[in-house]
């Protein structure tokens, strides 16, 4: 008899953790600790920039208080301890309210004037594997923020850092590279494009501007 | 009926001290459909405490009757109960049914009656009002506050506010009802009933307020987080005070004069707040958020979550998630001296 009691103690005692763990994908913290994010010149894949052109890269964030040329993500949510292709681990890709959030932001700021949803049109295609200037998360937040030739905006000083990166978890699920139980299963716009958490993997090619379709 | 007005009047005004406000409760009503909701509501009350109490008196001179037999038994064990005894006295058993058939009729007539009662009073408040002059409105729920648009014939007096209405007295309000994101639900009890605002389907409802006043709105259908901090002003001004005010909204913002006023418009426009805000007369021209051209004239800041004081408005720029988390508006990371210089352009916009 007491054997048998044993088997619901055992799988409560691994279902709760389960439980614990999986939740966190959709924990949401709506406040960034601290409100200013840190910034680190670590992200930097270009040293070319619009308009003048900085020394070095430390002389532009001591010329600037409102920060130098990229933020990492904030710690909120998960930490930033575990690099995994990139420099920098973004941990809103972990979080599917964050990803969700970025999508919000991604219509409300406009992206989708130009890259439409993810399929291109004036600006590049999203949801596919060509990637122009990288596909990294801290080479999209510095696409974001830095802007691009060729059309591109600098969006520096417009979006808060937390939200570009909520953007970039975005961007990147657009072409399948976020865990599927993070990725939502249903977009807030017209049905074209299947929904990003069964997009197939679309493993980053690198190229030149001369390749693109 | 006079038994049942007194129970009314005495249920309302303890409603009303309890609430300790009448600019927020259908039991004040200010316009014509809220009468008629009024009304309605004393209808029913009054039939329904009438009905409740019939019935609970007749339960209990049923309960008393015929139980003398027990009485002599009080302390002790009960004897055994005799055998039901099934003995119909033909004459007793036609009064019983007889008088059983009329309480049903009453129930059936009394429920037909309510129920004629609710459909002329459903109709007398979707009539349109035959009034001229209607006040057109457009306004859109969003995820957590209230677009207002309003509208008029010619283009360039069309203007965008947001939270707070101002309307004439004496005169009808025709409102548009439209939602931006989730299903909101428009409420505003002293003028007129709920109505829901749905994504891609327009609704219309219309009300007049016959006092002055600030009347309380409240989304009345659960949107998200801050479902319960989405709130809406209905403010009912005399028609002369109400065509000046909508004459000033209807301009511009006027340029800042102040050095310190010019660089905090800088600051607007270079910075977050013109990728969601729109102020008239400048380069900003934001949608995701309210319409900013005369701010400083509101009550309120974040749909009634906070008061419009320099105070608040500088807490609410840089930590809007400590007043409203999950509201749309994101912390700002600006500078001492940003942040004054833009609250000293933002209190320009009268």
């Amino acid at each position: 008899m007491k054997r048998l009691n044993r088997f619901p103690l055992a799988a409560l005692a691994i279902a709760m953790p389960l439980a614990v763990w999986s939740c966190k994908r959709e924990e949401r913290s709506f406040r960034v600790q601290p409100p200013a994010a840190d910034t680190t010149d670590k992200v930097i894949v270009s040293k070319l920039r619009a308009g003048q052109m900085m020394a070095t890269t430390t002389q532009r964030a001591a010329t600037e208080p409102s920060g130098g040329p990229i933020a990492p993500p904030p710690p909120g949510i998960a930490p930033a301890s575990k690099p995994s292709a990139g420099l920098v681990h973004n941990g809103y890709e972990e979080n599917a309210y964050a990803v969700g959030e970025g999508n919000r932001l991604y219509l409300a700021y406009n992206c989708v004037g130009c890259h439409f949803h993810g399929g291109g049109g004036i600006g590049p295609p999203l949801m596919d594997d060509t990637w122009i200037y990288g596909s990294n998360p801290e080479q999209i937040f510095a696409t974001i923020v830095e802007g691009r030739p060729n059309g591109m905006p600098s969006f520096r000083g417009k979006i808060v850092d937390y939200q570009v990166w909520q953007i970039v978890a975005y961007v990147r699920s657009m072409s399948g590279m976020l865990s599927k139980d993070v990725a939502p299963g249903r977009d807030d716009h017209m049905a074209g494009a299947p929904p990003p958490n069964s997009m197939r993997y679309q493993p980053p090619q690198w190229s030149t501007v001369g390749t693109i379709r | 009926m006079i038994g049942g007005g007194v129970v009314t009047s005495l249920f309302n005004s303890a409603v009303l001290a309890a609430i300790s406000t009448d600019n927020h409760t259908a039991l004040a009503p200010t316009g014509p459909q809220a009468q008629h909701i009024f009304n309605d509501y004393k209808a029913f009350y009054t039939v329904c405490i009438i009905v409740y109490v019939l019935t609970v008196a007749i339960a209990l001179i049923a309960s008393r009757r015929h139980r003398q037999d027990t009485d002599g038994h009080k302390g002790e064990a009960h004897p055994p109960l005799p055998p039901p005894q099934l003995q119909l006295d033909p004459t007793r058993e036609a009064k019983m049914t007889f008088w059983v058939n009329v309480c049903i009729a009453a129930t059936v007539l009394i429920l037909f009656g309510l129920l004629f009662v609710d459909f002329s009073t459903a109709r007398a408040i979707h009539q349109f009002s035959s009034k001229p002059g209607a006040v057109n409105i457009v306004v859109t729920g969003h995820q957590w506050w209230w677009e207002v648009r309003y509208d008029d014939e010619h283009p360039q007096n069309v203007f965008t506010t947001a939270n707070e209405i101002h309307v004439p007295t004496g005169r009808p309000v025709k409102i548009v009802l439209q939602a931006a994101d989730v299903i909101h639900s428009f409420w505003v009890p002293n003028l007129t009933g709920k109505k829901d605002m749905i994504p891609n389907h327009s609704t219309e409802l219309w009300f007049q307020a016959d006092k002055p006043g600030i009347y309380w709105g409240q989304c009345a259908e659960f949107c998200g987080f801050e479902h319960a901090k989405m709130r809406l002003f209905v403010i009912a001004d005399p028609p002369e005070v109400f065509d000046g005010w909508l004459n000033a909204a209807r301009t511009p913002s006027r340029p800042p004069l102040e050095q310190i006023q010019k660089q905090g418009q800088q600051v607007f426009m270079l910075k977050q707040c013109s990728m969601c805000h729109t102020i008239g007369g400048t380069p900003a021209g934001g949608r995701v958020g309210p319409d900013l051209t005369h701010v400083m004239n509101r009550y309120t800041l974040a749909a009634g979550a906070i008061r419009n004081t320099p105070g608040q408005l500088a807490g609410w720029i840089l930590d809007p998630q400590v007043i409203k988390p999950g509201c749309r508006m994101p912390q700002n990371n600006l500078s001492p001296h940003d942040l004054q210089a833009l609250l000293e352009y933002l209190r320009t916009l009268q």
